[in-house]
């Protein structure tokens, strides 16, 4: 029977069935400070220990603040949870990268900056955009804090196989159309509702073309289309991404490993319960206009007349989402003038991205009254983008340069979009209130977010001028 | 957890509705999951001076006694938040009905005895319409797979484990460890090499700088 690279890894992992469920091994467990905690206060009551703490990371990243390291901005629940994890990571023998190690930062980014998370892997977080690792060639799964804590008691997690979702996307993107975009395209075209109960399988000529930290955006973003989880085979790409990484296997353990990667391509005749085939080239730069991921349109497009819509449901959700984003229909999205740039998350906060950005900002300002912020995804993030001067780009152009954490995307700590304020955000969720009570959130990619900093309005990006920074 | 579940209605007519719109991330700052209640649905249920809106169904004194809501299409998407769930119980919701329900926001229910039952588009639209007046109840029949309303009586699939562990209520955890043990130890052994060995010690060494 041909296998697909999700059925080689789920059967390499797959330590029992019982009726539809199996019970997967899991090699890698990443933690946060605010799904973990009580987790770890029942595994105090019951007396249970972390099975394989040598398979555990703990970060902090939702919470932390990105002010300042010296004299951070912080409230006291925040700090409760971040005291919490810092003190359960001791009492279980978890390491932990806390609020100030150098390699701090968004789980989704540090595990595979690290080799923490490999190719081939399942790994489990207890935050629904763990489908970011799948970048890599793994099976990595978002998961609640009753299997948070599973995950810790056992090193398993009773999971349904889901079904399986082939998306290929063949030919080549279009210059300024970047992985950000393809997911809400694919997004756009499939709902948020389109992937729920399968694993999608990313391939075709962009995917191959992409590099795969472009390929992580894709996998974050799966998790709107309300996926399991997303994966990509790993491929020399891969390999020379995990290679340097300092958990990455070495000497004979490196060659071993990839043998085994090498054979995880799905077979050529795997089936596959969906399928489609997208053209790239049809891809421009998106914007979401919406509450949600699936409400989305090209930067050349339209605010949607919900009374073209048939469905009443979803006529109904534009006509509240319309209200909520403060849009009329026939708007053009050029004409949506923003107030706050959030360049960040671990949807786009690598090095790459942070290099795009920095490309349509070079020599440029912010437009007066922008209120503009890079948060990059992981300390180390930051820092090599310091060597590369990037920082001083964005600093002279207006922008903030704050450390890392997942700040104004999920708003947990005073990073917050305030009441009635629109935002382009680089970040993976408009939902109402997501940014702030009241923020009104577009979704888009690091280079457009870049050029609506500078212009004050969404803008085209392939049309701004695009300067060299490395 | 009992066989049966009844309660009265509350219609929730929307797609979509997200964990972070059933409880908000600034709620999530806490250590424990007792009396999450209060937050649910908190931007819907109160205005910015956290007075309740009068035009939501939970502020709706029909609806007050409700256990049982019931939505349309991807209740629970986006955020692996367990805390949604937390709050859903914690106010006494004890089944939610719908089309179809987000992957993570599923998993999570089952293993806190909320039960998520899906039907199909015609039957919620059904049980949405009769509901409107705060008048319906129904019953959510695990051991027979059925939902009983108005008179109706509707068959739900269920997977298996699923309709287990809501009746039995029985720790997850406990089933793993006392059936599993020996299996997951002998997979242990078997382990690739690449996958466990260098590994603690390079991370040690990373961590101490």
């Amino acid at each position: 029977m041909p296998y697909s690279i999700i059925d080689k890894i789920w059967e390499a992992h797959e330590i029992a069935k019982e009726d539809e469920m199996s019970l997967l091994y899991i090699d890698r467990h990443l933690t946060h400070e605010v799904t973990s905690p009580v987790a770890f206060s029942d595994m105090k009551k019951k007396g249970y220990k972390v099975r394989r703490p040598d398979l555990s990371l703990a970060v902090m990243d939702h919470n932390v603040p990105t002010d300042s390291k010296v004299n951070p901005t912080i409230d006291e629940l925040s700090k409760q949870q971040m005291d919490a994890l810092w003190e359960n990571s001791k009492t279980f023998n978890v390491p932990l990268l806390d609020f100030y190690s150098p390699y701090q930062g968004i789980i989704h980014v540090v595990g595979p900056e690290l080799g923490f998370s490999l190719p081939g892997l399942t790994i489990a977080a207890g935050d629904s955009h763990t489908s970011t690792h799948g970048a890599l060639g793994s099976l990595a799964f978002g998961i609640g804090t009753s299997e948070v804590e599973h995950v810790f008691v056992t090193q398993t997690l009773w999971i349904k196989k889901p079904k399986q979702f082939k998306i290929k996307i063949n030919g080549k993107l279009n210059k300024g159309v970047s992985a950000k975009d393809v997911a809400l395209y694919i997004i756009g075209k499939i709902g948020t509702g389109g992937a729920i109960g399968h694993i999608i399988e990313y391939s075709g000529e962009a995917v191959s073309d992409m590099e795969v930290e472009g390929r992580m955006t894709l996998c974050n973003m799966s998790i709107e289309a309300g996926a399991r989880t997303a994966i990509v085979a790993p491929d020399e790409k891969t390999f020379s991404y995990v290679k340097n990484a300092p958990l990455a296997p070495k000497g004979s353990e490196w060659e071993e490993a990839v043998k085994y990667w090498e054979s995880l391509k799905s077979d050529p005749n795997a089936k596959y319960e969906k399928e489609i085939e997208i053209d790239a080239s049809s891809i421009k730069p998106m914007v979401t206009w919406g509450t949600n991921p699936a409400m989305v349109i090209p930067i050349d497009g339209e605010v949607p007349y919900p009374s073209e819509v048939k469905d009443e449901s979803l006529r109904a959700e534009y006509e509240r989402a319309l209200k909520y984003m403060g849009l009329n229909p026939g708007q053009k999205i050029t004409d949506v003038k923003v107030d706050y740039v959030f360049i960040g998350s671990c949807t786009n906060a690598r090095l790459s991205d942070l290099i795009e950005a920095a490309k349509v900002v070079k020599n440029k300002k912010v437009s007066k009254g922008v209120k503009a912020l890079v948060v990059p995804g992981s300390e180390w993030v930051k820092r090599t983008a310091e060597r590369l001067g990037l920082h001083r780009i964005f600093i002279e152009a207006g922008f903030e340069w704050r450390h890392s954490g997942c700040s104004m995307c999920i708003a947990m700590n005073s990073d917050r979009l305030p009441p009635g304020k629109r935002s382009a955000s680089t970040s993976n969720r408009n939902f109402e209130n997501r940014q702030g009570p009241g923020g009104r959130t577009h979704l888009v990619s690091p280079a457009m977010a870049a050029a609506a900093a500078i212009y004050g309005h969404f803008v085209d990006v392939r049309n701004v001028e695009i300067s060299e920074v490395v | 957890m009992p066989e049966k579940i009844e309660g009265k209605v509350i219609p929730l007519p929307q797609d979509n509705i997200d964990t972070d719109q059933i409880i908000p991330a600034q709620f999530l700052r806490f250590l424990k999951k007792e009396g999450l209640g209060k937050y649910l649905f908190y931007r819907w249920r109160y205005d910015e001076n956290e007075r309740p809106k009068a035009d939501f169904v939970l502020n709706d004194p029909r609806f007050k006694d409700g256990t049982v809501l019931v939505s349309k299409k991807n209740f629970g998407i986006g955020s692996s938040r367990e805390n949604a769930v937390w709050a859903l119980t914690d106010y006494g919701i004890k089944a939610v009905l719908a089309e179809s329900f987000g992957d993570i926001f599923y998993g999570n229910s089952i293993k806190n005895g909320l039960a998520c039952i899906k039907l199909p588009e015609s039957i919620i639209n059904d049980i949405i319409e009769k509901a409107k007046e705060g008048k319906l109840t129904v019953t959510i029949d695990l051991l027979n797979k059925k939902v009983v309303y108005a008179g109706k009586e509707i068959s739900f699939e269920i997977e298996e484990y699923a309709r287990r562990r809501l009746i039995s209520g029985e720790s997850e955890i406990e089933y793993t460890l006392s059936h599993y043990s020996k299996k997951i130890e002998e997979y242990e052994r078997n382990m690739k090499s690449f996958v466990k060995t260098n590994f603690n010690e390079a991370l040690r060494k990373l961590l101490e700088g």
